[in-house]
């Protein structure tokens, strides 16, 4: 299926397997303040990452990223270093619907560790679900997103999708307009 | 038109079939289910809150199916948090949420199965990812986050892919002093932490049905830590037995079809199997105790919604009892909930705790994710009856985490060393 999802370009960071949404958002960072959690995000696995990160860098990653909690801060500091995507030859689950809920391209791409080297470009074409790296010239197929998990990405998450349900009249008791109790 | 003859479901098949209105679903199929139980913490619940405001949004779809609990940081160690509870509660006056425990009541997953909202076959989601815990009374509970329980509040409905199941049958006798505890944790070291990535788990066999219902949730409580979804036990007559008296629902059996359809079935023999540690900084880095005794601790943690119910709590005080805690070691002891604090207290637990020199904290989740209460310096070792040993999970990431039963634990906090409770028996 088509969106408005376009391929994109960025360097790549490396990280290996089970990169745990405590090293992506350390419990005791919850409520600190957007700054002190750019410092803080995969500090504990690559000390560089936060301080040199330029928007739009990929994480090219191992198995069962973002294992570990529910907490949306893990893939949202992502963001906040203004990260382009992660592709990791497996995610835990409930981060990759984070991820997606907030916006953030996650593609699940089995071999993709060793197709790439720190500091590759990568290029990402998601309605495609593939995966190149624009050194080698490499091009890997990745696992495809169910078409709504494209259409929310393409729409920035799902806030957007939110407040259309709060404007459409048609959606049963949501935009109740009595204040509630 | 005659219709064919059903094709047998697994739990969690059964489970979204019946929350997506179908009577047959399989797995690798989408459905939009309706949820049946929808519940959030302190720490994300002024966000999913202020998300439905912010989007014009200002009733959720179903107010007795909701359910706010502040277990993570209380009381508020900082303004931020307090701060976020005064927003959180604010927001529960004006969604009109009926079941706002504040405070009060415990860790949320404790609290969910103590207070009756958990039934079998039901559909629960929270803002947590430990909400596989429900599979234990035969619910489908899983963590989704903050943007999603938006979503969820504002409609009843979410989107999921019927999972693949694996069934691990339990069979042989529990050796004594080896738990629940031990059993997944054996389970997380041999088949690894991503074992049931996107997948569900169903528990079964003799050994399984044997597993009082707090062992029962230890289990499911830490299905998510190999990956899972669901993380399911059987509703038996021990599961209705808990649910009587805590609901006025109809209470009925749960269970897989005869016949249903598994990814992959193990069977494993509980007789010999000894405690079980996992050692830093991976959930599925697990040893048999014997082989990693003798490692120095500074700090014992007893508790949690993986283990720090009743039983729990006596079977270290077992240990503790006539005994102190190790000069070196601090110990930090937190009921899951008030109810488990009160029956700890008449039953003179807290007590064995105290004169111990444990420090007995109040219900709630702080040392266990790294919140407050307890955290860690570098180069400090932690041995704890938690579920999560990531690095930097309590405190410095240069600090070590094991995770063990809470008998472990106790023995471990008396000898200053990881130990075995049977030598203290």
């Amino acid at each position: 299926m088509s969106t408005e999802l376009q391929p994109f370009k960025g360097k790549v960071w490396l990280f290996g397997d089970d990169i745990s949404t405590d090293l992506l958002s350390p419990g005791a960072c919850v409520f600190a303040t957007e700054q002190v959690r750019r410092q803080h995000v995969l500090e504990a696995a690559d000390p560089r990452f936060a301080r040199e990160v330029q928007p739009g860098d990929v994480i090219v990653a191992g198995r069962n990223f973002g294992c570990g909690s529910s907490r949306e801060s893990a893939p949202e500091n992502l963001k906040l270093v203004g990260l382009g995507g992660v592709v990791a030859e497996s995610f835990a689950r409930i981060f990759f619907r984070n991820a997606v809920a907030i916006g953030l391209p996650v593609v699940a791409c089995p071999g993709v560790v060793a197709a790439f080297a720190p500091g590759d470009e990568i290029e990402l074409a998601l309605d495609e679900a593939t995966v190149r790296n624009l050194r080698t010239g490499q091009v890997l197929q990745a696992e495809r997103l169910a078409p709504d998990m494209l259409q929310v990405l393409a729409r920035g998450g799902i806030l957007p999708l939110l407040r259309e349900l709060a404007a459409d009249a048609n959606a049963g008791p949501i935009p109740d307009p009595r204040p509630g109790r | 038109m005659t219709a064919a003859a059903p094709t047998p479901m697994t739990m969690a098949e059964k489970a979204l079939a019946r929350a997506a209105g179908r009577s047959q679903v399989a797995a690798g199929e989408f459905v939009t289910a309706s949820v049946d139980l929808a519940m959030t913490h302190d720490i994300f619940a002024a966000d999913v809150f202020g998300m439905l405001a912010d989007a014009g949004i200002r009733r959720v779809w179903d107010a007795d199916r909701v359910v706010v609990v502040f277990d993570h940081l209380v009381p508020p160690p900082t303004i931020e948090a307090a701060e976020a509870q005064r927003r959180a509660r604010q927001h529960a006056a004006d969604f009109g949420i009926r079941h706002f425990y504040a405070e009060r009541a415990g860790i949320c997953h404790q609290v969910l199965v103590e207070k009756g909202h958990v039934l079998p076959g039901r559909l629960v989601v929270a803002t947590d990812s430990h909400t596989t815990t429900h599979g234990a009374l035969g619910a489908a509970g899983s963590g989704i986050g903050s943007t999603e329980m938006a979503y969820v509040l504002a409609t009843g409905r979410l989107w999921f892919k019927v999972p693949e199941t694996i069934r691990f049958e339990l069979v042989g006798e529990l050796p004594e002093w080896v738990t629940a505890k031990d059993i997944v944790l054996f389970i997380a070291g041999r088949f690894g932490a991503d074992v049931a990535r996107y997948r569900a788990i169903e528990m079964g066999g003799p050994a399984a049905s044997r597993l009082s219902v707090a062992g029962r949730l230890t289990i499911s409580n830490m299905a998510v830590e190999l990956g899972a979804k669901f993380g399911f036990f059987e509703a038996d007559e021990a599961a209705l037995a808990f649910l009587t008296g805590r609901t006025r629902e109809p209470l009925e059996p749960f269970g897989p079809d005869d016949g249903a359809r598994y990814l992959a079935a193990y069977s494993i023999d509980v007789s010999d199997l000894e405690p079980q540690v996992a050692l830093p900084h991976n959930v599925d880095n697990v040893r048999p105790l014997s082989t990693v005794r003798g490692l120095r601790v500074d700090q014992a943690f007893l508790g949690s919604c993986t283990n720090g119910r009743l039983e729990d709590l006596a079977a270290a005080a077992a240990i503790l009892r006539a005994r102190t805690v190790h000069p070196d070691v601090r110990m930090v002891v937190a009921p899951a909930s008030q109810e488990v604090y009160r029956q700890a207290a008449r039953q003179g637990l807290l007590e064995i705790f105290s004169q111990a020199g444990a420090v007995v904290l109040n219900p709630g989740c702080g040392p266990c994710f790294g919140g407050h209460q307890g955290l860690l310096a570098p180069g400090e070792r932690c041995i704890g009856s938690h579920n999560r040993n990531f690095c930097g999970r309590m405190g410095s990431s240069a600090a070590e985490i094991c995770l063990a039963s809470p008998a472990v634990v106790a023995a471990s906090a008396v000898a200053g060393a990881i130990a075995d409770p049977r030598e203290y028996a």
